[in-house]
């Protein structure tokens, strides 16, 4: 059968601005589940975070608590919103921004032995940018101050 | 000036000039794309004063 | 001087065409000096190293895509709720610029989120949110092209936009409103900016450069609507003049 034109070009429209709704309906959906993005360390202690399921921890990471394995990709250390805090284990490449004293969110579960092991890493930066030397001569515990507000106050 | 120090960005220059050479086409592609619906348009205005 | 004169599309085209270059040739050279400041002069950050500088586009792009829907929305509501056909024809034209400032954004800030944060896209709330604006953009200008009477394809669009308006406080608060991998906004009105001032120069000049830019590409673009909605009326004003 022969379309005329104009059919064909409702249809297409109509077509699309399905397709337009749909896509919208699912990143709406997105949207809601992830409005809390991730649970902070108390929220885990507490037990507000899902159990036997992926969700992600945001934090510090803290000071002197990053180490390394003898593989050289798995890398455990402790993430904190200076109330509680967890120890995560993931094995990959940490991104660049990755520092002790530094914001980052954790992807994975927590295992029964309290541990959170994560399958993603990412690293949170705050809205300062300013030149090094600056940057240095900003009173330690206030940069973590800062830093801790963009991760836990939230 | 280190011109090659300058292109590699400290190692960020994928992103950097990615995310400036995406802007350029955009932005460019924008202006292109306008002025020649614009000369599409006169020439149309033209032919139809002609006839 | 009339203003209500050139409330009309046809008196309207040849002002626009007049205009154009008093904000072209600005934008080009703010862009230029955008960018010197922005790579020469502005110095690298602490923590994110040369990473930063995509911020220079990214921060005014996104805030284009924000503000020019504003605007979209406000010239499609005066449009329908007036009956004024400029400014629903200025709704459409703003549309385009909106849209691609909007996609720059997101794609700017993929390149952006790859190297510093580890990943190239979240569904954050504020990344998920601007995804959002993106289709409302992407609806507005489909929907008008779908409707074939341009009057009734204003008032659909007229719709659409001011409905949509709810989604840019959304965007702008949705860093401070839940917890997102993205950083709080880099300009806050109240407080004092957290960045160097070189750094906060390039920013500021790429954003009226992005700004004069949009007024120019929008007012070509504008002219381009007028004369295929109103041929005949603009052949008879160009006539009389």
């Amino acid at each position: 059968m022969v379309m005329k034109r104009r059919h064909k070009r409702i249809a297409f429209i109509v077509a699309g601005l399905a397709g337009l709704g749909i896509a919208a309906a699912l990143v709406l959906s997105a949207f809601q589940k992830n409005l809390v993005f991730f649970f902070s360390p108390s929220q885990v202690v507490a037990r507000e975070a899902p159990v036997n399921q992926t969700f992600r921890v945001g934090g510090l990471v803290e000071k002197g608590t990053l180490k390394r394995d003898n593989d050289g990709l798995t890398a455990r250390f402790v993430v904190t919103d200076t109330a509680q805090s967890i120890p995560v284990v993931y094995k990959g490449i940490l991104p660049d921004l990755f520092k002790e004293g530094r914001g980052c969110v954790a992807q994975g579960h927590i295992g029964t032995d309290g541990v959170f092991y994560a399958d993603q890493v990412l690293a949170k930066h705050d809205e300062n940018y300013m030149p090094p030397q600056a940057g240095q001569a900003i009173d330690n515990a206030k940069h973590e101050r800062e830093a801790a507000k963009t991760v836990v106050n939230q | 000036m280190d011109w090659s120090k300058f292109f590699s960005m400290g190692g960020y220059g994928f992103y950097v000039w990615g995310s400036y050479l995406v802007a350029l086409v955009v932005l460019g592609g924008e202006v292109l794309l306008v002025l020649k619906r614009k000369r599409s348009l006169r020439h149309a205005q033209v032919r139809s004063k002609e006839d | 001087m009339n203003w209500y004169k050139y409330a009309s599309p046809a008196a309207f085209y040849p002002l626009a065409g007049k205009m154009v270059p008093w904000f072209a040739i600005p934008a080009a050279i703010l862009f230029a000096l955008g960018l010197y400041i922005g790579f020469f002069v502005a110095p690298t950050d602490f923590q994110q190293g040369d990473a930063y500088r995509i911020m220079f586009i990214h921060v005014p792009a996104a805030w284009m895509g924000m503000f020019l829907y504003v605007l979209m929305a406000f010239y499609a509501g005066i449009g329908w709720a007036f009956n004024a056909r400029l400014s629903s024809m200025m709704a459409s034209s703003l549309a385009i610029t909106g849209a691609l400032f909007t996609l720059l954004s997101l794609v700017t800030g993929s390149l952006w989120g790859k190297p510093t944060w580890g990943t190239w896209w979240v569904w954050d709330a504020r990344m998920t949110s601007t995804l959002i604006l993106l289709f409302l953009y992407v609806g507005f200008i489909s929907l008008q092209a779908a409707i074939d009477d341009p009057r009734r394809a204003d008032r659909a669009g007229a719709v659409l936009a001011i409905v949509g308006v709810i989604n840019v406080p959304i965007i702008y608060f949705s860093v401070q409103w839940w917890n997102t991998l993205h950083q709080g906004a880099t300009i806050r009105i109240l407080n004092k900016p957290t960045v160097a001032p070189p750094m906060l120069a390039a920013m500021l000049i790429l954003l009226a450069a992005c700004w004069l830019y949009s007024v120019a590409v929008v007012l070509i673009r504008l002219r381009c609507i007028i004369l295929e909605r109103e041929q005949n009326a603009v052949w008879l004003a160009e006539g009389a003049a």
